[in-house]
């Protein structure tokens, strides 16, 4: 009972302390591919503080993705610590994790991931229904989610409908649903020609203005460019850490 | 772990891809052929049980047929290997001394009577009967006759109650009651004839046979008393024992042999054996349930299969939903449900080709045809209904639970990223 007390204080005392949403510590991943173990990541340390935007870059293979995975709880760290919000989350189960993902992280993918069989109001209802939210507040927020990507004319779409562009939009609106801690763009912009990425990327700055904590995994050196912080990636450690 | 509401889990059944319409109307009609054999050969076990039911109770039933024998015991100075004889008057003392009887009847027969109708002649076995034999030994007089009354046994009276079978020979298509036969030249008045019924167990030969005369009148005209056979039902068939127990008492004291000796009469217990039959059938019917419970795995098998694809096309579906904060109930409980309305839709459908099998199979005729009398009429019963029901569900169940798991094991991040 002490020792609980003593551990909840000091994990209050830290989130007092510093306005950190994301603080890795020595973080590696080890793919276990049978016979050969892929070291993915070497040891990333890393903090992001509210409201930053964060383009991480690196050559194809060079971990970023997993990092995206690890910090997404869609998978789990080999050894280190992360602390989402102060909160450790190696360790946690996979239903634990499930509700991490559900409250705190947005996703949005290269290839927008929308499942094709509903529309595109469903679509953005979804993590809503996970999120275990009341039919009534559920319309409520999707309309206003739709009212904020410019598509609440398309709800009714399904993805198939849509051009890429807007597919992209539907999926950040899906992102932003439960209002997460962080957002997490992984090429947001590679399947889009270069209008509609200037659109997404747009789209992104104005979230950011918002106050949203964004980061944005990308090749393409003119979204790079906009992120005030940029961290580059080489073989599973951090090369370069700038902020403009 | 969360539970998954249920609602939830409906929701997103609906919101899942569609199905493909072939493939799912295959897995449907594996089912429905195995809820089909399933529900079938249930329905043959019960058909079969209720005919041999009806003909193991066409002798009557819970019914203990004693034969009068010798004694094995010695008993008051007496050695044992003495005859025991039992006489008309010991039913009435029975019926008067035994507790919880329903009724005790004496018979007495005689072989290769002459019997003679106008031209026809022909010999026939002829028992002299007390008045309760009819009740307790399925005598069931046929419309517009009766079976002997007590007042034919006060009265002595000439009156014949027939076997169908002897009657039809003596009578054709005529009908006996009424009718005048002669036994041994003694003229007898026919009152009734027996209603055609299906026996499997017999003594002393067949009742459709048999010429049935009040046992005073029997005694009089043959000049014998003493009873080939009793028969006792007691008016529970778990009295069985104690009624015998009794009826030994009573008998001993009279005739003066040891109650305790078990070889004074041959004794045939049908609750016993009644028993035995039933288990038997049971056990027919459980192999006959366990056969068609197999085919029916046959078609789960498929429904599982089926949804290990529908799984496999879904990986990303999965992986979204996953990556949005799915629990693992909100993944698994909407193709569980899958599987599950497959195999029950398959099971309806089996239902209905079973029922109507079940009408065909009841327009043929079995009259005339032993077999098919004794094999019966497949029929479904409610036990029937809630033991395929549960079967099916179960598979069902387990057809949608496997691939289920598969899913829930699916990790989002490799199947994400990845087109």
């Amino acid at each position: 009972m002490f020792l609980d007390n003593l551990f909840n204080s000091k994990k209050d005392d830290l989130k007092i302390e510093n306005d950190e949403v994301i603080r890795l510590k020595g973080l590696t991943k080890v793919y276990d591919m049978g016979r050969v173990k892929v070291e993915a990541l070497k040891g990333i340390d890393l903090e992001v503080r509210d409201g930053e935007m964060v383009a991480i870059t690196g050559p194809s293979g060079s971990g970023k993705s997993t990092l995206m995975n690890l910090i997404g709880c869609l998978d789990t760290a080999t050894s280190g610590s992360y602390l989402l919000r102060g909160e450790a989350v190696s360790g946690l189960s996979r239903e634990e994790l499930a509700g991490i993902r559900n409250r705190r992280v947005g996703f949005i993918f290269q290839n927008f991931n929308l499942l094709p069989q509903i529309s595109a109001y469903e679509n953005v209802e979804m993590p809503l229904l996970f999120g275990g939210m009341s039919r009534h507040k559920r319309r409520a927020r999707v309309l206003e989610l739709m009212e904020r990507v410019g598509l609440s004319d398309r709800m009714d779409h399904k993805p198939t409908e849509l051009s890429g562009g807007e597919m992209q939009r539907v999926a950040i609106a899906r992102a932003l649903a439960m209002d997460p801690d962080i957002i997490l763009a992984d090429e947001p912009t590679g399947n889009l020609d270069t209008s509609s990425g200037s659109d997404i990327m747009n789209l992104f700055q104005k979230l950011w203005t918002q106050g949203r904590t964004i980061l944005v995994i990308s090749h393409d050196p003119a979204l790079a460019q906009r992120a005030p912080r940029k961290v580059e990636i080489r073989d599973g450690l951090i090369t370069k850490d700038s902020r403009k | 772990m969360r539970n998954p509401r249920l609602g939830l889990v409906f929701n997103l059944f609906l919101r899942s891809s569609r199905v493909q319409k072939k493939r799912a109307i295959l897995t449907i009609a594996s089912i429905a052929w195995g809820a089909f054999s399933l529900l079938l050969l249930l329905a043959f076990g019960e058909g079969l049980k209720i005919s041999i039911n009806t003909a193991t109770h066409g002798m009557g039933s819970d019914l203990a047929i004693l034969w009068p024998g010798t004694t094995s015991l010695t008993w008051q100075g007496l050695p044992a290997g003495r005859p025991v004889r039992t006489y008309i008057e010991d039913i009435a003392l029975l019926r008067q001394r035994v507790p919880n009887l329903a009724e005790v009847a004496g018979e007495i027969h005689r072989w290769g009577v002459v019997v003679n109708h106008g031209k026809t002649t022909t010999t026939a076995q002829v028992k002299g009967v007390t008045y309760g034999f009819g009740e307790i030994r399925n005598h069931i007089p046929a419309t517009g006759g009766r079976f002997l009354d007590p007042l034919d046994e006060q009265l002595r009276r000439r009156v014949a109650f027939m076997g169908d079978k002897i009657a039809e020979k003596i009578f054709g298509e005529e009908n006996p009651a009424g009718k005048e036969i002669l036994l041994e030249k003694v003229p007898y008045t026919v009152i009734g004839v027996m209603m055609p019924k299906v026996t499997m167990g017999n003594y002393n030969g067949m009742d459709e046979d048999q010429i049935s005369i009040p046992i005073t009148t029997f005694k009089a005209h043959f000049g014998e008393d003493r009873l080939s056979i009793i028969v006792v039902k007691p008016d529970r068939p778990e009295r069985m024992g104690l009624v015998l127990e009794e009826l030994h008492k009573t008998l001993g004291a009279k005739c003066g042999f040891d109650p305790k000796d078990k070889r004074v009469f041959g004794i045939w217990d049908t609750v016993e054996s009644s028993r035995i039959t039933r288990n038997i059938l049971i056990g027919i019917q459980l192999f006959l349930g366990i056969i068609g419970a197999l085919t029916l795995i046959i078609g789960g098998v498929g429904v599982a299969n089926i949804m290990y694809a529908v799984v496999k096309e879904r990986t990303k579906e999965i992986g979204v939903k996953m990556a949005l904060g799915a629990h693992r109930g909100w993944i698994t409980g909407p193709i569980v449900l899958e599987g599950l309305l497959y195999t029950l839709l398959g099971g309806a459908a089996g239902l209905i080709m079973s029922v109507a099998a079940i009408i065909l199979l009841d327009q043929i005729p079995t009259e005339g045809n032993e077999i098919l009398a004794m094999f019966g009429t497949p029929t479904l019963s409610l036990s029937i209904g809630l033991v395929s029901a549960a079967i099916l569900g179960l598979i069902g169940l387990m057809a949608g639970y496997f691939p289920a798991r598969r899913a829930a094991s699916i990790n989002p991040a490799e199947t994400l990223r990845y087109e």
